[in-house]
């Protein structure tokens, strides 16, 4: 394997943590902009403990993801600050109005569940909803092989070269299908944070319909990818490593399903991040070699080797610092009872 | 609005924002950690209650900052892809260090501040130290990033391509040592003074309030050190410019002509088209002794440079008249208190003292910002200095001013979301009736000298 594989493969591999962890954040705001019925407080409560203690660190993630790639690929990165920009500015303003009103609903202060925290609830929820679905259509747009030098490279119109890219169906149906893998996440694991029986079944429910919702986002991309992402299809279809990525994607899906139906949920939230990443990887591994498919590789968009290498010395080093980390960070705040936020007391 | 200036007003809007909440991201951990510290050893509730409130200030400021940041790092893609595709693989590095700063810094606020009741007391104070570093770290490494701009190293230029890139030597540029000691030094001058500041001004109105006493203390032990430093740090700074970047130095100080025993000029407004300066004091032989030590050596002025590589040079020297003069008085207060806490005396108790750290209490965050004018506006027209233009590495996008604006009406609506949160939460007074007056626990009663 050559070094820029290795590396994109480890920018990927952070992506992949966003998608997990942070993805399941947003997922989160979207049960919170849904919670309903007599428990619904009580629903909002549970979601935000469970976010609080994590988030910043979920967050990262995509800033470790960005930086890699625009250290080791900075021609990619420039294209899609270029083509991308009206969904990644969009993207942004969803990250600050997410990050900074699920800060302020939680330590808002006054009494909990006041007028102005349930303002900033709101703002979090929805906020939540954007964010996904345009980053989600941003990777529609790069997988559809139109994020080009000069936009769709159909023309030098200000809609060609910066709205055409990912304003199509197949890019927006991705975006659907991102925001419902992420509420899907969510709801799985919340199960596993909910102390109570009631609420367990609550988002119980909310997941086995987000995981049948899952499957029918799938079908749509599929179905539109004919005419919108052909290249990525074609991959997808004939490709040797295609049917076992399929079957084991299969496999996962129907284990986190089947984990919810009989209340094994240690082993649906295992089953269901696997399967969101392993649908991540496939779609990576269908524009292989490129990294902006049609035209620009990975080999193409990399740094010299010296920063590949030594981005790869940091990424070693700074693992040993995280890993444990990180598995500190978990252990301590997701297998126990509800954390004692300051900002309750 | 052209372009261009869309897209420059977009990025120091950005920036501005985001220093402030970075500044205090790496100052006021090591103050919630100090308080933590005093409430294990004297056992001291007070001591623990403003741990917590300063953590709880912290975790807003925090998440603002994080937002912030990542707006940050989208944008140098946005705004300015031709400088990410020429400087990525370059200066990659502290950047990518940075990243790892982050990720412990955000693992560690997370177990500190749910992790009250979860971890056993040694781990949780270690957790709130090691924040308190990744925090530092994190600005080093981006203002080394930085540096690089002003001094770019550790490449060679072929047909306008990066050859022979040498990332280590690019982190090691000269600007970089005495960037990031001035950078951090400030992080912590303006984040002490402005706690103090904000206790000061509440201890005149209320003297004996024991809590605000304690934060007091704790807030200028941060803050004085550093203030007295910060002029050396400068100086430190300004005769790597005079070495380095002749251009900046020449417009902070307005010297239009280069000369030998040049003075130093002290207010006033430079008229670019008559080369002088009007209604400024000249001390003379000043600059040259301050930029090389020796009255007589020669300084470059803005003559060396061509007229169109020159940045603006009102604005920069007006910035770095502010920066000065505000790092004057806030080092000045500093020795002050210093000598008063020295000769034993009784700091709540010295009104005209209060006053003069409550009036202090902006001009850090102020010297911050004129200072990052000087630097960024003062390496105009150059985003790499001499290697790349700004105007050759904004984004081909038109329509910036959309962003700009969109960008601008966020940070103000965020930036006044927070002052009144901290209003609300952070500077009232606690409720607890015996904190009113003096209060010790017998438990503290050794350290009542030191801490009074
Ligand atoms: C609390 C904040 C603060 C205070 C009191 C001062 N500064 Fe400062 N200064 C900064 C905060 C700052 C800064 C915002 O942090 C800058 C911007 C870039 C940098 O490295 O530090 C800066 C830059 C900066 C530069 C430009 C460095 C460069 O572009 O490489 C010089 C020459 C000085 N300062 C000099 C001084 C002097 C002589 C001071 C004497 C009192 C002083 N500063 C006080
Ligand atoms: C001198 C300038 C800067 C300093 C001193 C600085 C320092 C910091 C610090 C201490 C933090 C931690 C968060 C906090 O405390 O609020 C932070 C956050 C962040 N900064 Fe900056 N920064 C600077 C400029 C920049 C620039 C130019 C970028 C982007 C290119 C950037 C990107 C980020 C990001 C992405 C975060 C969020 C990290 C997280 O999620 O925790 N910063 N910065
Ligand atoms: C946080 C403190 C900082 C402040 C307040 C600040 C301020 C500014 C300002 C005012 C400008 C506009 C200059 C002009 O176009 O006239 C600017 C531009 C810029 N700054 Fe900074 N800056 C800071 C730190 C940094 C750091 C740490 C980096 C990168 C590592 C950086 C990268 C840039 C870039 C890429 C531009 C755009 C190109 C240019 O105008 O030169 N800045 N900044």
């Amino acid at each position: 394997m050559r070094l820029a594989d290795l590396v994109a493969g480890i920018v990927f591999l952070a992506l992949n943590g966003y998608a997990v962890l942070g993805g399941a954040d947003f997922g989160g705001g979207v049960w919170a902009l849904l919670a309903r019925g007599t428990r619904k407080d009580r629903q909002r409560e549970l979601i935000a403990d469970a976010i609080g203690p994590v988030w910043e660190a979920n967050h990262v993630w995509l800033i470790l993801a960005l930086v890699l790639l625009f250290t080791c690929f900075p021609a990619a990165f420039a294209r899609l600050g270029i083509v991308l920009h009206i969904p990644l500015s969009l993207v942004l303003i969803g990250i600050v109005l997410r990050g900074s009103a699920f800060t302020f609903w939680r330590y808002g202060g006054g009494a909990h569940g006041d007028e102005a925290q349930r303002h900033w609830g709101s703002v979090f929820a929805v906020a939540s909803l954007i964010t996904p679905l345009l980053l989600g259509t941003a990777v529609g747009a790069i997988a559809s092989g139109s994020v080009r030098a000069g936009g769709t490279g159909s023309g030098a119109g200000f809609y060609d070269v910066y709205v055409a890219p990912w304003w199509t169906a197949f890019a927006l149906s991705v975006g659907a299908f991102a925001l419902v893998a992420f509420a899907f996440l969510a709801a799985v694991y919340l199960t596993l944070e909910a102390q109570q029986p009631e609420l367990r079944e609550d988002f119980r429910r909310r997941a086995l319909g987000a995981g049948a919702a899952l499957f029918g986002a799938a079908l749509l991309v599929l179905t539109l990818s004919g005419s919108g992402a052909p290249r990525m299809r074609a991959g997808l279809i004939f490709a040797p490593w295609a049917v076992p990525l399929h079957l084991l994607t299969g496999a996962t899906a129907v284990t986190a399903l089947a984990g919810l139906w009989r209340r094994r949920y240690r082993l649906a939230r295992v089953a269901a991040a696997a399967q969101v990443s392993l649908i991540l990887w496939g779609w990576a591994l269908s524009q292989y070699p490129y990294i902006l498919p049609p035209d620009l590789t990975i080999t193409e968009a990399a740094a010299p080797a010296v920063t590949l290498r030594l981005v790869l010395g940091a990424l070693a080093l700074g693992a040993v610092v995280l890993l444990p980390s990180l598995y500190y960070l978990f252990r301590v705040f997701k297998s126990r009872s509800q954390p004692s936020a300051i900002g309750r007391q | 609005m052209p372009d261009l200036l869309a897209a420059r007003s977009q990025m120091a809007v950005s920036l501005a924002f985001h220093i402030v909440f970075a500044v205090i991201g790496i100052a006021m951990p090591l103050m919630m950690v100090l308080a933590e510290r005093r409430w294990q050893v004297t056992g001291h509730a007070i001591y623990l209650d403003l741990a917590k409130r300063w953590a709880r200030g912290t975790a807003i400021l925090f998440a603002v900052g994080a937002v912030s940041g990542t707006v940050l790092s989208f944008e140098l893609g946005l705004l300015w892809p031709e400088f990410m595709r020429f400087a990525g693989p370059i200066i990659g590095m502290p950047f990518s260090l940075e990243g790892f700063a982050f990720f412990t810094e955000a693992i560690f606020l997370g177990i500190y501040l749910y992790g009250w009741d979860l971890i056993p007391r040694p781990a949780h104070l270690a957790a709130g130290g090691v924040v308190a570093l990744s925090g530092a770290a994190s600005g080093i490494f981006v203002v080394i990033a930085n540096a690089w701009m002003n001094t770019p190293t550790g490449f060679e230029l072929a047909q306008g391509h990066a050859v022979n890139v040498d990332p280590i030597a690019a982190m090691a540029s000269p600007a970089a040592l005495s960037q990031t000691i001035h950078m951090t030094l400030a992080a912590y001058a303006a984040t002490g003074f402005a706690v103090a500041g904000i206790h000061a001004f509440l201890l005149l109105k209320d003297r004996a309030n024991a809590f605000h006493r304690r934060a007091l203390v704790i807030a200028l032990l941060v803050g004085a050190p550093a203030a007295v430093l910060q002029p050396i740090s400068g100086d430190l700074s300004a005769r790597h410019l005079a070495r380095h970047q002749p251009v900046k130095l020449a417009a902070a100080e307005a010297l239009f002509e280069t000369r030998a025993g040049a003075p130093l000029t002290l207010g006033g407004w430079p008229d670019v088209e008559r080369r002088q300066t009007r209604l400024a004091i000249d001390v003379p032989y000043g600059l040259s002794l301050l930029a090389f030590h020796d009255p007589g050596a020669v300084v470059k002025g803005l003559d060396a440079a061509p007229r169109d590589e020159w940045p603006n040079v009102p604005a920069v020297h007006l910035a770095f008249q502010l920066m000065v003069a505000l790092g004057t008085y806030l080092a000045l207060v500093a020795l002050w208190t210093g000598w008063r806490a020295w000769r034993g005396a009784d700091l709540a108790h010295n009104t005209w003292l209060l006053r003069a750290i409550a009036l202090g209490a902006p001009m850090g965050f102020i010297a911050v910002e004129a200072g990052w004018m000087v630097t960024e506006l003062g390496r105009q027209p150059w985003v790499i200095y001499g290697v790349l233009k700004t105007a050759d590495a904004v984004t081909p996008m038109p329509g910036l001013i959309v962003p700009f604006l969109a960008f601008t009406l966020l940070y103000c609506f965020l930036g006044v979301i927070v002052a009144w949160l901290l209003y609300r939460q952070i500077i009232r007074s606690p409720d607890i009736p015996e904190w009113r007056g003096f209060y010790m626990p017998p438990a503290g009663r050794g350290n009542r000298k030191a801490e009074g």
